[in-house]
């Protein structure tokens, strides 16, 4: 299948933070490629380079065959981008805001109205077409902007954290949208610092930290390049977790990592069911009361916490510090 | 391909649609409104009923209340030229144009089409203000087509401003500081000047400064293209002021041989960052 975004070495640095470090990426046409990682990873300074918002200190980029660096009028044409906070005119009403986005894509005037009716409809905004942005949802906002970057029918489009900061409701509303542009073949580069929404979206994720790729590969290859199972416990006194930390020592794959927002322990390990039974045992001996337990298959989670932690920590396994920061923010 | 012609039909319609989404702005968000009507009301009455008595003719020999009107005229037009840096910080700072630098649209329009429309929002400001003028008993003596070069001036000398405004705006990105800092500096240009009082009445190194000010010499063409000088009271004797168009039209050139491509420079890279 041929690339439709192809970037080699891209390094842009703000004095001494490095936001790019020698970043590669390649994304087949008619794939969803997910980046991943958290705030300050390097994820939107990306998207700002391959969409010609910023130019990188080194490196190349090409995208739906220009060279972004070289013609980044002639790549404006091709690319739709929808960016973290929505960049809609909130004194124009929703139609306004796309038939003016037509115009300066130099569709015509006719062209441009039919256009942003025609997306206002698919968007469910027709309602509010002719009401100012100023009274709409952050979900229609968000569902504006991303309607704004389709105007010109991109063969590529690129979302930086399209979902971020949305209800949950609104949050599988967007989802279900940007599924139903991937059918209709669109190239997507999606931002996103949610496991779920990598997991749902991307045909294939792109793990970032620190300004390059630390891992790649299907959600499943990454799944299973993390291995084993994972048990996990959620303690019915939270200040029993020392107690139970105690007793976890020394079993399984690696040291636990808790959550203490959660009263949660996690630990890798490769025995399945017996594993299960065994942790809780040690608990039910340690007198450390348990509400809830199980066993299951590593999530995207547990990948992105593994690479990044040790990334950033230099250390083998998660430490419970930081996992119990990142998680929170994983899953907030 | 495009050619040159196409380019520049490109770059006046991006700049049209741009002008268009400026001016709905107008009747839609209220502080504005208020800015390019009311306050030049407010102006215009307060000087002319708190100052026009309080003052007196300054020797000019005119009425003060019609000397003052281009006064105020000037200073509202160089007030309503802060708009401009204003609302591009705003549109930086709103994502706004992050997007418009994602399209293919003419790299000028942005801040072209943000300057043509500050033109209209004085023109607002300027009917509005010469109509209260008129209620207050200010006159124009001259031909209705003086009058409309004084109105031009006006209009001219306000979008060399703008595009100043307009470099500010994009270098300091943030709209309240954009306001604080330049008006810091327009309250004292426009004080400084023959915009409330004669120059004769100012200190020395004052007067100098007031002579050879712009705000000087668009305060006095308009007061000449409108008829409102009189011969006991003779601008000073220097070139600024005695060729007040010609000095104006000048600063008006140089500002916007300066800040024309320096804007758009800042803009194609006020974005990139």
């Amino acid at each position: 299948m041929p690339t439709a975004i192809r970037a080699t070495g891209l390094v842009k640095t703000y004095g001494e933070v490095v936001a790019l470090d020698k970043l590669d990426l390649e994304v087949e046409e008619g794939t969803v490629m997910g980046l991943l990682g958290p705030n300050g990873a390097g994820k939107t300074t990306a998207v700002r380079v391959l969409t010609t918002l910023l130019r990188p200190d080194a490196g190349a980029a090409e995208v739906a065959g220009v060279d972004v660096l070289r013609s980044p009028q002639e790549l404006r044409r091709r690319i739709g981008v929808s960016g973290q906070y929505a960049a809609v005119d909130e004194h124009l009403t929703g139609f306004e805001n796309l038939d003016m986005v037509g115009r300066l894509y130099h569709l015509g005037a006719k062209a441009s109205r039919a256009r942003a009716h025609e997306l206002l409809a698919q968007f469910d905004l027709t309602e509010a077409a002719d009401r100012t942005v100023k009274g709409y949802s952050g979900g229609m906002r968000r569902r504006l902007d991303l309607a704004g970057a389709l105007v010109a029918r991109p063969p590529v489009l690129f979302l930086d954290e399209p979902t971020t900061g949305l209800d949950p409701r609104s949050r599988l509303g967007m989802w279900d949208v940007i599924e139903g542009l991937v059918r209709g073949g669109t190239t997507l580069l999606l931002t996103t610092q949610y496991l779920e929404e990598a997991d749902r979206l991307a045909d294939r994720i792109a793990v970032i930290d620190h300004g390059r790729v630390i891992a790649l590969g299907t959600a499943d290859q990454l799944k299973a390049q993390v291995g084993g199972e994972r048990v996990e416990v959620v303690l019915g006194d939270p200040a029993q977790l020392p107690t139970a930390l105690e007793h976890t020592r020394g079993f399984g794959l690696a040291e636990a990592s808790v959550d203490e927002r959660d009263r949660r322990l996690t630990v890798p390990v490769d025995g399945g069911s017996e594993d299960l039974v065994e942790l809780l045992t040690r608990l039910h001996r340690g007198g450390v009361a348990v509400s809830e337990a199980g066993l299951r298959r590593p999530t995207l989670d547990d990948v992105f916490l593994t690479l990044t932690g040790h990334a950033a920590e230099g250390v083998p396994g998660p430490a419970s510090g930081s996992t119990a920061d990142v998680s929170q923010e994983g899953v907030a | 391909m495009p050619d040159s012609r196409n380019a520049l039909a490109e770059a006046v319609g991006d700049a049209t649609v741009i002008t268009r989404r400026n001016l709905r702005k107008i009747v839609r968000v209220p502080d504005l409104l208020v800015f390019t009507t009311l306050s030049p009301i407010m102006f215009v009455l307060l000087f002319a009923y708190v100052f026009g008595n309080a003052i007196g003719t300054q020797g000019t020999g005119v009425d003060y209340k019609e000397f003052l009107v281009a006064g105020v005229f000037a200073q509202t037009v160089v007030f309503g030229a802060t708009f401009t840096g204003y609302s591009l910080a705003e549109d930086l700072q709103k994502g706004i144009i992050d997007r418009f630098r994602s399209l293919p649209m003419s790299p000028s329009s942005v801040v072209v089409g943000r300057t043509v429309s500050d033109i209209g929002i004085n023109v607002i400001s300027l009917v509005v203000m010469a109509l209260t003028g008129l209620l207050v008993g200010w006159r124009i003596r001259t031909s209705v087509l003086e009058a409309l070069g004084g109105f031009l001036v006006l209009l001219a000398f306000a979008f060399a401003i703008s595009w100043i405004m307009a470099a500010v705006g994009l270098v300091v990105r943030t709209p309240e500081v954009v306001n604080n800092a330049s008006f810091m500096v327009i309250f004292p240009l426009t004080f400084i000047a023959n915009t409330f009082v004669a120059i004769d009445s100012l200190p020395g190194p004052l007067a100098t400064f007031a002579n050879w000010n712009p705000v000087s010499s668009v305060t006095q063409a308009a007061r000449e293209l409108f008829g409102n000088t009189h011969p006991s009271a003779p601008p000073p004797d220097v070139w600024a002021l005695q060729h007040p168009v010609a000095y104006t039209l000048l600063w008006v050139v140089l500002i916007l041989l300066v800040f024309v491509p320096l804007s758009i420079r800042l803009y194609r890279h006020a974005a990139s960052r």
